[in-house]
């Protein structure tokens, strides 16, 4: 049983946090943020109190991991807010990573990326300074951007700033879990060498999938090896597997590093409907990890759990579902089994062109397929006494 | 890639007369497998740490037999039909070399000089970045016809998409009359560059395409409304 927080969990939201928007045909899409706010509130499970509206991250917060040159070119983007000039070529931003198929300019860029990384800092400063224990920042979870490049939707990368300030100002050991789809190579590569930063990431293997890193072997470098973690599981992974790696990852990782605070990031795009990846997991793995982080942060950080969004690009089907069962973990709220509110289902229905699903959890029933699943199975739990082996021998040691 | 980009230029060799003992030593020190063997310039020889292993007594035997063997010349163990390259020839060469010779390195001769070594851990590094797995990037493979101008196909399809290709390589298909192409395309979102890859008539392998059980009564949807019964269970 997990005690519940001191304080009311709170939810980072504004609306201008959807302007963090590259086009109508980009797959990035934060109106899924605003589709989550309004199915909890449809439950009721969201009070107005519990809501804050983020602030700006200020140039010198987001040096704490940028460069600066980077920081300026991200700027000068963000001047072009002409449409035809939007649409022209801009190679001039192309080593910057910006003006990109992934990362298009879009108007005030420069804004609305220091605003979701805003939220994110806000957020630990919440919790740093006592007024609660948990926070969730659905528009953070920018994890692919690098000090001076921005890559795979990410400009900048909200996580890693959190991270940095709290470890500077308080000097804190801070896990960063990430449960994205994607290898969380943003927040890898910058603090590899660090070791009061532990970074634990679940994701398919990028022998396929963007951004191709995040194997086994990666555990940092220098006084930093051995606090990075990566499990990549297999293509088509289904839950149990996916689960039994993340919590026997997880639970290795916290008795060697034995985190001051946990900065959590909540991509949904493992889900089978999700369109970039080729994971195979259900709505039972969303309702499960949050539960999982939860137990970690009352066992060893005194409750101090920070959470954010990240990838999650069935932005109907899956998402505020996901989400959803994130914000009432952190609620402490029964997870909810049965149907989705009816008015809810109404209004968005239109929007989703086609079926959505009206219960919370998958059924078994509708679950793919997958022909080789004890092979991946067999494959994945190689793979996890694989990357485990070295703080199986710490813990052992010491 | 030319093997001049990839070899090292600093060589440790040693000449027809130093003695296995200090070829051993020189191999343990620098943490090396092969000795060039040298007369001024010219290559005379390789000697590798397995012909020094052969060469030596067992560590069991009396340690003055041992003694005589350190101080015999490298010369009377050498291989000296030497498989050299040239700085000008290519990676793939050297990997086709080493593979059918099974051998573990090449020295490089340029003019009768030794100019450099390239050796099997280099050839694999050169390979990693060749296939492009240091950039982030998605993974696609393309089954074509194994007919003239099928990659110049693909590789326009994918530069209409204005995503850059970070690597690209080709190896033939189990199935008579293919091959496939591998793409690592800059993209974390490779969707439309399939999308019009399959319009143009090529068939994508990577990435597979999940048979999902789609409508069932766990949709709502907008032309019929219908219901569960039970909620389901974790």
């Amino acid at each position: 049983m997990t005690s519940r927080p001191a304080f009311k969990p709170l939810f980072i939201y504004s609306e201008q946090l959807l302007n963090y928007f590259f086009h109508d045909e980009h797959p990035f899409n934060q109106k899924r943020i605003a589709l989550t706010k309004q199915l909890l509130e449809c439950c009721g499970y969201l009070a107005q109190d519990q809501v804050v509206a983020p602030r700006l991250a200020t140039d010198d917060e987001l040096m704490l991991v940028h460069d600066q040159d980077y920081i300026k070119a991200v700027k000068q983007a963000s001047l072009i807010s002409d449409q035809t000039s939007l649409g022209q070529e801009h190679p001039e931003f192309h080593p910057f990573g910006l003006g990109t198929e992934d990362n298009p300019l879009f108007p005030d860029m420069h804004q609305q990326a220091a605003l979701a990384v805003g939220g994110t800092l806000l957020g630990a400063e919440l919790i740093v300074q006592g007024q609660t224990t948990r926070v969730l920042n659905l528009a953070g979870g920018l994890h692919h951007a690098q000090r001076g490049k921005a890559s795979g939707f990410c400009i900048y990368n909200d996580c890693a700033v959190a991270i940095e300030y709290v470890r500077r100002k308080y000097g804190m050991k801070v896990l960063y879990i990430d449960t994205d789809a994607h290898h969380g190579d943003g927040v890898q590569w910058i603090f590899y060498h660090d070791p009061e930063v532990f970074t634990f990431s679940i994701h398919e293997t990028g022998r396929y999938l963007y951004p191709g890193t995040g194997h086994v072997n990666e555990k940092g470098i220098g006084e930093g090896y051995g606090y990075c973690l990566n499990l990549p599981v297999d293509a088509f992974t289904q839950d149990k597997s996916w689960l039994a790696c993340f919590e026997s990852g997880l639970e290795a990782v916290l008795q060697f590093f034995k985190p001051d605070m946990i900065i959590s990031q909540h991509g949904c795009d493992a889900h089978f409907y999700d369109p970039l990846t080729h994971l195979a997991g259900s709505m039972a793995i969303y309702a499960r990890m949050p539960e999982v982080i939860k137990q970690a942060a009352e066992t060893y950080t005194g409750g101090k759990w920070l959470a954010v969004g990240g990838g999650g690009y069935d932005i109907y089907r899956v998402v505020p579902r996901a989400w959803g069962l994130l914000w009432m973990v952190m609620n402490d709220v029964p997870i909810k089994q049965g149907p989705l509110p009816e008015s809810w289902l109404d209004d968005v229905l239109p929007l989703a062109g086609g079926g959505l699903p009206h219960l919370w959890l998958d059924k078994d029933d509708i679950l793919p397929v997958i022909p080789r699943q004890r092979e991946i199975e067999e494959k994945n739990r190689l793979m996890l006494n694989q990357a485990l082996s070295y703080l199986r021998q710490q813990v052992g040691s010491g | 890639m030319q093997i001049e980009e990839v070899m090292k230029r600093k060589v440790i060799t040693v000449s027809p007369d130093t003695t296995i003992g200090e070829a051993r030593r020189l191999c343990q020190e620098h943490r090396i497998r092969h000795l060039p063997v040298v007369e001024g310039e010219r290559l005379a020889g390789i000697i590798s740490d397995r012909d020094l292993r052969d060469a030596l007594p067992s560590v069991i035997q009396k340690e003055i037999e041992a003694d005589e063997i350190y101080e015999l010349p490298v010369s009377s163990f050498m291989k000296k039909d030497v498989i050299t390259i040239h700085p000008l020839d290519c990676i793939d060469d050297a990997a086709l070399t080493l593979y059918t010779a099974k051998i573990g390195c090449l020295p490089v001769v340029s003019q009768g000089k030794l100019v450099g070594i390239v050796t099997e851990s280099d050839i694999l590094h050169s390979l990693v970045e060749l296939m492009g797995v240091d950039q982030p990037s998605s993974y696609l493979k393309i089954e074509v016809d194994d007919t003239t101008g099928r990659l110049a196909d693909v590789a326009q399809i994918i530069k209409g998409c204005h995503v850059n290709v970070s690597n690209v390589y080709v190896y033939p298909s189990k199935k008579k009359g293919k091959k496939n192409l591998i793409f690592r395309v800059q993209t974390i979102d490779p969707r439309p560059i399939i999308e019009r890859i399959e319009q143009h008539g090529f068939r994508v392998i990577w990435p597979e395409k999940l048979d999902f059980k789609h409508r069932t009564a766990h949709d709502r949807t907008e032309e019929k409304e219908q219901n569960d019964d039970e909620p389901s269970s974790l």
